[in-house]
């Protein structure tokens, strides 16, 4: 009896050692609802989150933690409580992976009805399919109305935050997925223009892979540096409407242009450094900085990291242009703050996106973050030489939706679009590729 | 025949001490462990694979779909290579750096700690250090030049001895060679602080007696020693298989998944399915998966464990 008691209770540490694991990160498969190494930073959060939202204090979530990002928020808040001294606005800001860890917190506080005041999400399917088809905002179509900001947004980018006819949430700010930068200097000593067509593209990756040059970097580390290739390479072989069907589900991945534009990937694949898998964006962004890449695929976050982490002078050191055939296109990715269901301060909340989506919110949030304002009538003399550029273009180009940063698909998709790009990148096998895109775009 | 229900009385109240005491702990462990195990099961048998919950039930489909999807054939592949190797060469270099350490008494704390040390960084910073160590563009490679050969590490996509198998190229991964280095590098201290102490614990008269019979040093050991390590090897056997059948953090912080998924490993995959892309119940069949894998080598341990008691 005795040993059979003493050999329960060893069961019982034994499996208990087992299912913690020997590291704390391993918890999370058994309870699911951690999020991974920041398990203490999300929890304090949650915690201090709980206790203010009694106090009917405001909210704000968001994965805004970097240097210039988090300059933005802080300057964001600043001015919404000079205007509104009686609302007690909190930042809960949950740091880490991309916001990754972020959206794991805000999964688990919505599920577990308890939503933050308000909340950052991406435009289109990451906010469309995830929140508004789980029936968790509200629809804002009155508060655009008092607003007056029907105009003010362009009516695609309202379209990217609607869901049969109802406005979801209000976009703050525009960065655009569809530039390439590039050294300078490489590209001069080496007499080159850059390219506008795929033939181009190719030519000048050709003559720098001659040189001795690696011609494009690329930091795969996390599968959607080369997803964003990928996604740019099927807008310019589509054009902006039949991409946005080919999400939609209305061309197949058989289409002669997609499988097209497979190939064309697969070539530029072929010039890119040998070890991209090691490398994140930041640290293949140093290998054009450094003159060993001539050139970058990256939305124009990578801007701020070239100017102020690494010195460099734009259109002095570096320059930019728009990814090759997608020059009149504008790969747009937007953040945005909505209403979730269910907040007791809806008031406050709406208040606050007034500010956000306010001429003022907009021009004193973007030039620290580093972004272009969503509105079309911001004051362009608050913005450096790149912004007011890609302001220009911002009105004018056709905008798309990005793959690679959740705006064109559900979440859902783009985790199987990224492994698929994964295995793409190192088999090169179209077939394969576009098969496994069409199959996961079944089961969605 | 009154004393004899006496003593039994006597025991029961001691149990019912023990139990007392342990009555806390066996709640929040059948809540929080085993509640959760069942949990994790139940939703891996649902349809809850978007942020809506959706607990209808699903048969098999969740685990079908992941026998037969690459990333989890290349994570079975990945971890069955892992833990051979990374078992292997703990057991291996821990047994014999503590025999050399025994033989020479003077340094032995010393080198105790140095092999030791390692234990007392995270996974998370190995990762990071050893992803720069065994970067192809930076570390070692740098030396390894002076000799003309400059290894991919963690980015070789190449798989040695390989053959299609299912939807993957079976055969080892050459980069998750790299990781077992790194997890080899911080895991040998505890094998080899284990099997210090099973050497301490020989009698030196059965050495003696060994060496009176006539045999060589080589002998004392082939023949004595290591044969009484053996209990000591299924314990380092034991725990170092629940690490690295379960290892995350490593992986995570040192190469991610890997081109091709190289060096995916289950864990990883549970976290980016469930986390990023809200695949709720496919993350928790995985989760599931990875705890069959653990109980392969822990129940036949508690079996045997058992017997012995008995």
């Amino acid at each position: 009896m005795r040993k059979f008691f003493g050999f329960i209770v060893m069961l019982i540490f034994v499996l208990a050692m087992v299912a913690c694991g020997a590291d704390d990160s391993d918890e999370e498969q058994f309870d699911g609802n951690d999020s991974g190494e920041e398990t203490d930073d999300s929890q304090e959060t949650e915690e201090a989150a709980a206790e203010g939202g009694e106090g009917g204090d405001l909210e704000i979530f968001s994965w805004w933690t970097g240097a210039g990002e988090e300059d933005g928020l802080n300057a964001l808040i600043e001015l919404f409580e000079e205007q509104h001294p009686d609302i007690a606005v909190e930042n809960a800001a949950v740091a880490g992976g991309a916001g990754t860890n972020a959206k794991a917190v805000l999964a688990t506080r919505m599920q577990g009805n308890d939503p933050p005041s308000t909340f950052q999400v991406h435009a289109g399917e990451e906010l469309n399919q995830s929140w508004v088809a789980a029936d968790k905002m509200e629809p804002l179509n009155d508060f655009y109305e008092e607003e007056e900001l029907m105009d003010k947004f362009p009516e695609e980018l309202i379209d990217m935050v609607s869901q049969d006819g109802d406005i979801y949430s209000v976009p703050v700010n525009i960065h655009r997925g569809n530039v390439i930068f590039y050294n300078m200097s490489v590209f001069e000593e080496n007499g080159l223009e850059p390219p506008t067509t795929f033939d181009e593209f190719l030519d000048v990756a050709e003559k720098l892979d001659e040189a001795g040059v690696t011609p494009l970097a690329l930091g795969d580390k996390e599968a959607w540096t080369a997803t964003q290739i990928f996604e740019n390479v099927l807008l310019g072989s589509l054009g902006p409407e039949d991409y946005q069907a080919l999400w939609n589900g209305d061309i197949s991945f058989d289409d002669e242009r997609v499988v097209e534009a497979a190939e064309t990937f697969k070539q530029m694949l072929g010039y890119v450094n040998e070890d991209h898998a090691s490398r994140n964006w930041q640290d293949s962004a140093q290998l054009v900085s450094e003159g060993e890449a001539a050139m970058i695929n990256m939305g124009d976050w990578a801007k701020g990291y070239f100017s102020n982490d690494l010195d460099m002078e734009v259109n002095e050191d570096f320059g930019y242009f728009a990814f090759p055939e997608t020059t009149d296109e504008f790969m747009v990715i937007s953040d945005t703050f909505g209403l979730p269901s269910g907040v007791e301060n809806e008031e406050e909340v709406k208040e606050f996106l007034s500010v956000l989506g306010s001429v003022e919110g907009q021009d004193t949030f973007n030039p620290l973050k580093g972004s272009i304002p969503a509105r079309v009538d911001a004051d362009e003399s608050k913005y450096d030489e790149y912004g007011v550029d890609t302001i220009e273009d911002f009105r004018e180009a056709t905008l798309a939706p990005s793959l690679a940063h959740g705006s064109a698909a559900s979440e859902g998709y783009l985790t199987k679009a990224n492994q698929a790009v994964n295995i793409f990148v190192t088999q090169g096998d179209v077939e394969r590729l576009l098969e496994s895109l069409e199959t996961a775009m079944a089961e969605e | 025949m009154a004393e004899n229900i006496k003593r039994k009385k006597r025991i029961s109240s001691d149990q019912w001490v023990a139990l007392a005491f342990l009555a806390p702990s066996i709640l929040l462990i059948a809540v929080f462990v085993y509640g959760f195990i069942g949990w994790t099961g139940y939703v891996s048998f649902s349809n809850w694979n978007t942020l809506t919950p959706d607990f209808s039930f699903a048969g098999l489909s969740n685990y079908l779909y992941l026998f037969s999807d690459f990333r989890f054939q290349a994570d079975l592949r990945n971890t069955l290579f892992f833990t051979l190797f990374f078992i292997g060469a703990v057991i291996i270099l821990g047994l014999g750096i503590a025999i050399l350490i025994e033989k020479n008494l003077k340094g032995e704390s010393l080198f105790r700690n140095i092999f030791l040390f390692p234990m007392a960084l995270s996974f998370v910073v190995t990762g990071v250090v050893w992803q720069w160590l065994l970067n192809p563009s930076t570390g070692f490679n740098h030396f390894l030049k002076w000799f003309g050969i400059q290894p991919l590490w963690y980015t070789d996509t190449n798989i040695l001895a390989g053959f299609q198998w299912g939807a993957i190229e079976f055969g080892v991964p050459v980069a998750i060679i790299a990781v077992v280095i790194a997890a080899v590098w911080q895991m040998t201290g505890f094998s080899l602080a284990m099997y210090l102490a099973g050497l301490r614990g020989i009698p030196d008269e059965l050495r003696e007696a060994a060496r009176v019979d006539g045999a060589s040093e080589r002998q004392v050991y082939r023949k004595v020693v290591i044969p009484m390590m053996m209990p000591i090897t299924v314990s380092v056997v034991i725990i170092m298989a629940h690490i690295s059948l379960k290892i995350f953090d490593l992986v995570y912080a040192m190469t991610g998944s890997g081109a091709n998924f190289v060096t995916d490993v289950p864990g990883v995959y549970m976290f980016e399915t469930t986390f990023r892309g809200n695949y709720y119940a496919q993350g928790a069949a995985i989760a599931i998966i990875m705890l069959l894998l653990v109980a392969i080598f822990i129940v036949p341990y508690l079996w045997y464990n058992r017997k012995g008691d008995n």
